[in-house]
């Protein structure tokens, strides 16, 4: 969707945040987000990107400026409003589960939703199903795997069908089939035209699936832009405490090299390609293998 | 020298269906540093439990087979004493810290065991160096980042003087470069022999990799393969095993596979660099 004015989603003014114990969590962030985008929130530990997304659901409220999702402004609207709007999943399920069965855990989560019996066991089935955990229905979330556990907390929220969705470092702790799987449900979520906000130290996983990167240190955004951009250059990673993706630091050694390189180099499928024609061209191998 | 020996262990939780950890037989050596991975629920965390005496000891349950630790029966021996032995850093350091001061915490294990105050000064001024940490000496651990938690939780475990110590993904609450650092510094204490062996489960492979000696692969309660790391990586179990393949590993694996590239598959990019120059 264009960057347009009534696609605006998520405007942050001048928001400032302090703790009750003193601690400045965010100086003044301004900020634009417009509706289907995915942007991914980076930044050293204490910068403040937790605080910045506990803003967008009234879990914290502004110490001074605005933050408005779509029309309201945050601190004139009701919090089950907002948390309609804007579901955060946050980095640890214990955290966030609490009822006594898998399905209690959806049912909660459905309820004040304003469905009839009917449309709630729909809803709580169709889940269920969706989210592979079916088979648990009954049995209390804190005998799930790590793993499983995660999916349920997504769940819990993914039920509620928010327009803006919020992951709070979704990766971490997952092997390759639960990567696969956050990425799929961004992919799928982002065609449905939701507004994905990725807060995630996992530069690997941000390289391949988050497009634009907001970059926060010390309270304050430091860096807005495309991800690619942001992962490449010194000066940036120095201030986020961030290392460049393996393929970005790959592609800056062909670079150095004096090779042409395609300026989309760093995704893997091209690297491979551009390797392949690079060794086959090197060692003489023609169509079909080995030299 | 091996440091824990599993012979034909298996486990099974109180009130579990299936076996967690299946015919274990395992040697660990001193002077490693040991990846251990395998995806969720394939049984790391009850690996590294039944090796310092937590399996059986704390969590109950069915058991075959035997696990030694410096020739100590783990059945037997309390985990009080393997603990001197086999020092466990959790994932989340704040589970870990309790004391009211960094000095006070790294003191807190020396001083629980009974060691001589000039022994412990000793102690806790060395492991403040080697971890770095001299300038929060006097801060609370929870005013402090979590990679610098992460710092004093290695400096405490440390002071104990294991001789292994084993990292429960230390470093996923971390930036990528306090993670590196984390990461360096433990192959730093390593190999200046503060301690003999040191095992980390990582679901990170693209920052350990280049740092690991050997890797323990683990899938369904069983080991799969387990050896010198390039050893491991290169193997059909590895790169079926549903772990996070490093980007690096992956690109030259597709380039093996369409036979353009043979050889071993890089586990860094400064291998990456090196294979790219060697055919220039």
């Amino acid at each position: 969707m264009e960057k347009k004015l009534e696609n605006l989603q998520i405007l942050v003014n001048h928001l400032t945040y302090h703790y009750p114990d003193g601690t400045i969590a965010l100086k003044g962030i301004n900020l634009n987000i417009y509706s289907g985008e995915i942007v991914g929130i980076m930044g050293k530990n204490g910068a403040g990107k937790s605080t910045l997304i506990k803003t967008f659901n009234g879990l914290l409220k502004p110490t001074t400026g605005t933050v408005y999702i779509e029309n309201d402004e945050v601190n004139n609207v009701l919090m089950s409003k907002l948390t309609r709007k804007v579901g955060i999943v946050f980095q640890n399920p214990d955290l966030q589960l609490f009822a006594n069965t898998v399905e209690d855990e959806i049912k909660f989560s459905l309820k004040n939703l304003n469905f009839s019996k009917t449309e709630l066991e729909n809803q709580i089935y169709l889940t269920l199903e969706k989210f592979k955990l079916k088979k648990f229905q009954n049995r209390t979330p804190f005998t799930l795997s790590g793993g499983e556990k995660k999916r349920l907390a997504i769940a819990s929220i993914m039920c509620r069908n928010p327009e803006i969705i919020v992951f709070d470092e979704p990766t971490i702790g997952q092997d390759a089939e639960g990567v696969e799987f956050i990425k799929n449900l961004i992919k799928e979520k982002h065609a449905e035209g939701k507004t994905i906000i990725i807060v995630t130290h996992d530069i690997e996983f941000a390289i391949d699936n988050i497009p634009r990167t907001i970059l926060m240190a010390d309270g304050l955004i430091v860096a807005d832009g495309p991800t690619n951009k942001i992962l490449s250059q010194d000066q940036i990673l120095n201030i986020g405490s961030l290392i460049s993706p393996q393929l970005i630091k790959l592609s800056k050694f062909l670079i150095d090299l004096k090779l042409k390189v395609p300026e989309d180099v760093y995704i893997k499928e091209n690297m491979v390609q551009f390797l392949g024609s690079y060794f086959k061209d090197k060692m003489g191998i023609t169509e079909g293998g080995k030299p | 020298m091996n440091l824990i020996k599993f012979e034909d262990f298996s486990f099974k939780y109180d009130q579990a269906q299936d076996f967690v950890l299946k015919d274990i037989k395992l040697n660990i050596e001193s002077g490693k540093f040991i990846l251990l991975c395998g995806i969720t629920g394939s049984g790391k965390t009850s690996l590294v439990r039944a090796m310092n005496g937590l399996i059986p000891q704390f969590y109950h349950g069915e058991i075959k087979g035997d696990v030694f630790v410096k020739g100590k029966n783990t059945k037997n021996v309390p985990t009080s004493t393997l603990s001197r032995d086999v020092g466990l850093v959790f994932q989340n350091p704040e589970n870990q810290l309790i004391a009211m001061n960094v000095e006070r915490e790294i003191a807190f294990g020396p001083e629980n065991i009974g060691i001589p105050w000039d022994e412990m000064d000793s102690r806790i001024k060395e492991c403040i160096k080697i971890t770095d940490i001299e300038h929060l000496r006097k801060k609370a651990p929870f005013e402090i980042s979590g990679g610098e938690q992460q710092r004093v939780a290695i400096a405490s475990i440390l002071a104990l003087q294991p001789e292994i110590i084993i990292f429960d993904e230390p470093t996923s609450l971390l930036d990528p470069k306090s993670a590196i650092q984390i990461l360096n510094l433990l192959k730093k204490i390593l190999l200046e022999k503060k301690i003999s062996t040191i095992i980390v489960i990582e679901h990170r492979l693209d920052i350990v990799l280049p740092l690991a000696d050997e890797v323990i692969l683990i899938d369904k309660g069983r080991i799969i393969e387990h050896g010198e790391a390039h050893y491991v990586i290169n193997g059909e179990k590895f790169l079926n095993s549903g772990v996070n393949i490093p980007k690096c590993v992956s690109v030259f694996q597709k380039l093996m596979n369409q036979n353009i590239f043979t050889g071993k598959l890089p586990i860094s990019i400064e291998e990456t660099k090196n294979l790219i120059n060697s055919i220039k």
